[in-house]
């Protein structure tokens, strides 16, 4: 079902090009309210608390060192994980692509006789496309994390990598538990909805044996895996199971115990403006009687290498998953996360999922950005998300101009003239008095034009613009008599 | 003082009353103006649409024009964004090290309008009449690439008569974005109306900043919708006296 007649896509192969993808979010009020009023709330609680923070901006350099240094070496740093780990007594798994990571984790449920998984909230099993695949392996996926839950009963797709169901606010929640849960008199207080997921939930924490969860960092020095997160329904899942398998993506890796440190501090701040997320699991391969007796840790590439090798798009992978860019982004605030077409949403998803398909697919996403640089300036990694995204255009722009078809795209064209006629002062002069004829057919009489053809009809849908002046600047200080005194070299 | 000026190429086609109000109040403080006919474009459109070759060469054209400048002065908060943080880039990839090595000894000496005035001037109080009520837009490349700080609000609050009203929400874009807005104009529309609630709250009689792109774009929304509130560039607010007041006052 999910919202307004309309599902969306999150499959970067299948998405629709962003701003088409965006039209049924912008045609949908309900929504918009609900992503901005979220992110408000979240962004107003980020400013407190980092404006409390008196090194903040040294927390953030160390946390970009930290990420960066680990990224630097990371081949040293997962062979090191690797052995601390497997030395606990878990089983480490390396998946090249999402089609390897799905039968890994697929050939481990068959080995446990798993019909059913509980899961813990995980972008990277979304990014696999893990849940429909089990489906259609005959495993049922329960998902124990409440956005998760309100996604998974409502048919929806997340559209927020912290807080996934954003965009659904309490009284579609109250529909939706209602229906799926057949609780015909369910309040819309928040009480009562967590109240009635706490019900739905005990049950599969108490039956089913098998969980699925990803990570929020890894450990090298010590092989420990660490999960951050607000509900407790994580602890359940990685204390009560007999065995767990996290999927994590091969960047999460920290050198230190002690780096957690310094990234536990900007991720709670950046992430829901807290001074401590509620719940931090740190646990280390199996204990005997103690939590789940197996352990396995599923390392995941997916094109993640391939970001490491390039030196501007690098620092892409230094991202923790905080999702203060998106919740920055005036982008994002307009369409929320769908229109992205893929898990990964808003400036972060913007750079993340091209690469990950390597600009093969999604190759509107990098242009879904007016470049105001709020997500370089809130991100706790020091990503520079608008040089990335500058990057990847012209990767675009360089793959794009080579097909034929493009020739005689408006858009190329006219870059292809731009460069021309800003190339020569005489033929920008002269350009600026056809640009001025030209658009004198659509000035109206107010000296305005309100409607323009083609490429310009973006412009005008909601702006007139005003018709060109009759003497240009340099013409004026020409005939005022102006001086130009510097050699060109 | 002799200060090049760099209008840029939309301030040269379509606002040159920015041009000449630059030109006002810079004689007006005694700066020796040069200007080079020469002058096109710095590459941004260009650079930030994709087109890196193409940008390159307007860079270099623009470092061949004003490296032997005593100061550069632009009235374009984002074209010197583009010329800080982008030129050294697209050098290193693209161009050699006679080419870097001049980059770097020009980048010191190119100021965006208000920090030519407050930093190399040393200026605050330019001798300004404008009484209207004002609110002023901080332009993203200028409130982040630029860091102008509080360099607007501390010439703004010297004008004479201005009324200066906060404006809510001063971080988020207007939604502008070069190109942005004709590749993603329906979200560009959407976030150009949040902008503008804001900033037809304040009540104002002008929209002021130091880009006239976002100005273009905002004033472009104010006009179709009737909205009797003009934008006007901040050079044209500082240029303005009571002998001779801003030409958007004509």
């Amino acid at each position: 079902m999910s919202h307004a007649g309309y599902h969306p896509v999150l499959d970067p192969a299948l998405a629709p090009p962003f701003p088409e993808a965006a039209l049924p979010v912008l045609r949908n009020p309900q929504l918009r309210k609900n992503v901005a009023h979220a992110i408000d709330v979240i962004q107003a609680k980020r400013g407190r608390l980092v404006e409390e923070k008196a090194d903040w901006q040294e927390l953030r350099t160390a946390a970009a060192a930290i990420r960066e240094h680990a990224l630097e070496n990371l081949g040293a740093y997962l062979e090191q994980f690797e052995a601390r780990c497997t030395a606990a007594g878990s089983v480490v798994h390396w998946a090249a692509d999402a089609a390897e990571a799905r039968q890994i984790i697929l050939q481990l449920l068959r080995e446990e006789n798993a019909s059913e998984v509980i899961k813990i909230k995980t972008m990277t099993s979304a990014e696999i496309q893990l849940n429909p695949h089990l489906a259609a392996a005959g495993v049922e996926v329960f998902e124990t994390d409440l956005a998760e839950i309100i996604l998974q009963l409502g048919e929806d797709e997340p559209s927020h990598i912290v807080v996934p169901a954003l965009h659904v606010n309490r009284s579609q929640v109250r529909e939706i538990f209602a229906r799926k849960m057949g609780i015909e008199d369910l309040s819309d207080d928040p009480q009562a909805l967590t109240a009635a997921a706490r019900n739905y939930l005990r049950g599969k924490f108490l039956s089913i044996p098998t969980a699925i969860g990803g990570a929020n960092f890894l450990i090298a020095e010590t092989g420990s895996v660490v999960v951050v997160e607000s509900e407790g329904n994580g602890r359940m899942c990685l204390t009560l199971p007999r065995t767990l398998i996290t999927l994590a993506g091969i960047e999460k890796v920290l050198p230190r115990y002690q780096d957690l440190e310094v990234m536990l501090q900007v991720l709670a701040r950046s992430a829901t403006g807290e001074r401590m997320n509620p719940y931090t699991s740190l646990w280390t391969g199996v204990t005997p009687g103690d939590g789940p007796q197996r352990f396995h840790v599923v390392l995941l590439d997916n094109g993640r290498s391939r970001i490491l090798a390039r030196k501007t798009e690098r620092q892409t992978l230094r991202c923790i998953r905080c999702a203060a860019c998106m919740n920055a982004c005036p982008v994002y605030r307009q369409t929320g996360g769908h229109a992205y077409g893929s898990v990964y949403p808003g400036p972060i998803g913007a750079i993340l999922t091209p690469q990950l398909m390597q600009m093969h697919h999604a190759q509107s996403l990098p242009y879904a950005s007016s470049l105001c640089g709020a997500c370089y300036e809130v991100c706790p990694v020091k990503i520079n998300i608008p040089e990335v995204l500058i990057e990847l255009r012209s990767q675009v722009t360089d793959q794009e101009r080579r097909q034929a078809g493009r020739f005689f795209d408006p858009m190329y064209l006219g870059m292809r003239i731009a460069n021309l006629v800003f190339g020569r002062a005489w033929l920008f002069h002269w350009a600026q008095r056809l640009g001025r004829f030209g658009l004198g057919f659509f000035t109206g009489k107010d000296g305005w034009i309100h409607a323009l053809p083609g490429m310009g009809a973006q412009w005008t849908q909601t702006r007139d613009l005003r018709g060109l002046p009759k003497q240009s600047f340099h013409a004026w200080w020409a005939a005022r008599g102006g001086v130009h005194r510097e050699e060109t070299r | 003082m002799r200060a090049s000026l760099f209008i840029t190429c939309y301030n040269d086609t379509l606002f040159p009353e920015t041009g000449r109000a630059v030109v006002t109040l810079l004689e007006r403080l005694g700066v020796e103006i040069d200007f080079n006919p020469q002058q096109t474009c710095c590459g941004q459109m260009h650079a930030n649409t994709g087109f890196r070759a193409e940008a390159f060469s307007q860079a270099k054209r623009f470092v061949r024009q004003y490296g032997s400048a005593e100061a550069v002065v632009i009235p374009s908060s984002s074209c010197v964004a583009m010329i800080r943080e982008q030129y050294p880039m697209l050098f290193e990839e693209l161009g050699n090290a006679a080419l870097r090595a001049e980059l770097e000894a020009l980048l010191p000496r190119v100021y965006e309008l208000s920090e030519f005035l407050v930093d190399r001037l040393g200026v605050d109080d330019v001798g300004a009449y404008f009484p209207h009520r004002v609110t002023y837009h901080a332009s993203c490349h200028g409130l982040r690439a630029l860091q102008l700080g509080d360099r607007p609000g501390r010439l703004l609050a010297k004008v004479r008569g201005l009324d200066l009203v906060a404006l809510e929400n001063l971080d988020r874009c207007c939604g502008f974005g070069g190109t942005f807005a004709v590749k993603n104009g329906d979200v560009s529309s959407a976030m150009l109306a949040a902008k503008l609630q804001d900033v037809v709250g304040t009540g104002a009689e002008f929209c002021t900043a130091l880009d006239n792109s976002c100005l273009m774009h905002l004033g472009g929304a104010l006009h179709r919708q009737y909205v009797g509130m003009r934008t006007i560039h901040m050079a044209e607010i500082l240029a303005s006296t009571e002998a001779v007041p801003a030409e958007a006052l004509a």
